[in-house]
């Protein structure tokens, strides 16, 4: 385990975040009909899973939900001991003129959200693509920017924002970690 | 899943590394049912054909394969190259390594020498065929068509038959059905019957006797052209008659409800006849597409380097 571990975001704010994420969504697709969350693999996908649940008791968009695993396009693999087991896209609509949010726990050098963009172009020609993060923290590589953030924060580049949620992680917790644990 | 280097046989791998690959292949045959059928992957990387003995399936497969992961793929033609002017193996891997192919897939009538071949090269070594002892990326295939249908290979039985003693296909495909639990037996003329095959595989004489054993799965083999001679077997429509799937057998799999698969190329009015190919549950398509997507998760997993 690490050396040091603070909390960034409480159960509650983390659940304040989401809620704010799917408001702001909301209010940005105004008069859209129908939005798709596309969650990126691994915990973008209950993140994406909580706004779409957020969003339908909200308003009255209609919301479809898919996920992205973006192994496939990492440009790093030949830097993991292991060769991750893929999980495989699921975008079981037609992605062709929706406005889709894609949907990712924190975003940090921006090339994942890069990765997914690529995987979900292939399903489609989406009309616009959003992003949507619970967590933006400093350190991009890549011209790449959240549209919605529940939280922005500047960090040190040896540190590592953990997010878990109950779904994967079986329970809920936001932190900042000093030493990333190797992969 | 940790790296490896080469694929040369499925004795090698573990149950872990088996369901690795056939789990991993199913993400990679989505990709089929999409516009673009293309992952950057394995993009800058370079897959080399390597093949001393004639193929068009085996080859192509690992071609579209390669393509799909957007590796780029080149083709070492032993025919018009130094190899017919005496060329050992070891010299044209040499040639190969200063290439800095990535991926070699080699295939050779004599055992061993992907093997070989893979001690003596950085890049990762693929056994698509080496004379009677394996084909490993067939029977990964093999496992993940019969996987789509059968959830649970556990206690499933698959009849092979044909000329078991010379293919490295019946040894690679009996090996990882078998590691998936499930049972397999033979039939084949005697000459044609393996000397040496685990005393757990019942062998049978004829097909009624193999019916009796109840299987849910026939698998053909192709009967090599060269062996329709004496001593293995007289001729070819005797061969068909005794061993081959006719008319009338076909529909005794139609009446159990038994799956049919065959590794290709077919020999029509040998093992099988245009009722066996157009049989419902045929799934020599399958294996096809499906050859492609296992091999793209082969590819994947491999690492040119890797420590063996």
């Amino acid at each position: 385990m690490p050396a040091e571990e603070r909390t960034l975001l409480t159960k509650a704010q983390m659940a304040a975040g989401v809620s704010a994420l799917a408001e702001e969504i909301c209010k940005a697709n105004q008069g859209a009909g129908t939005i798709a969350l596309a969650g990126i693999f691994t915990r973008g996908v209950p993140l994406a899973q909580r706004i779409a649940a957020e969003i339908s008791k909200k308003s009255d968009l209609q919301v479809l939900v898919g996920t992205i695993d973006i192994t496939q396009y990492r440009d790093d693999l030949d830097t993991f001991q292991m060769v991750p087991k893929l999980e495989g896209s699921d975008i079981p609509f037609d992605i062709d003129g929706l406005t889709v949010v894609l949907c990712d726990e924190v975003i940090f050098t921006g090339r994942s959200v890069r990765a997914a963009l690529d995987e979900l172009l292939n399903f489609g020609r989406p009309q616009r693509v959003q992003l949507a993060t619970l967590v933006d923290r400093s350190g991009r590589e890549l011209p790449v920017q959240p549209d919605f953030t529940a939280l922005k924060i500047t960090l040190a580049p040896g540190e590592r924002v953990a997010v878990c949620f109950e779904e994967v992680d079986g329970h809920d917790s936001c932190t900042v970690q000093t030493q990333p644990p190797a992969r | 899943m940790t790296p490896r280097k080469d694929l040369l046989d499925i004795a090698s791998l573990t149950d872990e590394e088996i369901a690795f690959v056939l789990d991993n292949a199913v993400p990679f045959k989505e990709l089929f049912k999409r516009s673009v059928k293309k992952v950057p992957t394995l993009k800058g990387r370079t897959m080399l054909t390597l093949f001393y003995e004639p193929s068009t399936r085996t080859r192509s497969s690992f071609e579209v394969a390669a393509s799909r992961l957007s590796a780029d793929v080149t083709h070492f033609d032993i025919e018009s190259s130094s190899v017919v002017k005496g060329e050992s193996v070891l010299d044209t891997v040499e040639t190969l390594e200063a290439m800095r192919v990535d991926y070699i897939i080699v295939r050779h009538k004599q055992a061993g020498i992907p093997g070989l071949i893979g001690r003596n090269t950085r890049a990762s070594v693929i056994n698509a065929g080496d004379g009677w002892h394996a084909h490993p990326t067939q029977a990964l295939l093999d496992a993940f068509t019969l996987r789509e249908i059968h959830k649970d290979l556990r206690g499933c039985r698959a009849l092979i038959v044909g000329d078991i003693q010379h293919s490295r296909v019946a040894r690679s495909t009996s090996l990882i059905f078998r590691r998936l639990g499930m049972s397999v037996a033979y039939l084949a003329p005697g000459s044609m019957m393996p000397r040496e095959a685990p005393p757990e595989i019942p062998q049978f004489g004829n097909w009624r006797d193999a019916f009796d054993w109840r299987p849910d799965v026939v698998y053909l083999l192709r009967v090599q052209g060269e062996r329709i001679d004496e001593p293995f077997v007289p001729s070819a429509a005797e061969y068909h008659r005794n061993y081959g799937l006719t008319d009338q057998r076909v529909e005794i799999l139609r009446e159990r409800g038994l799956h049919l698969m065959h590794p290709g190329p077919v020999n029509r009015g040998v093992e099988i006849t245009d009722a066996g190919m157009n049989y419902e549950k045929c799934l020599i398509n399958q294996q096809v597409e499906n050859g492609i997507a296992v091999r793209m998760s082969v590819l994947y997993w491999l690492r040119p380097g890797a420590a063996e």
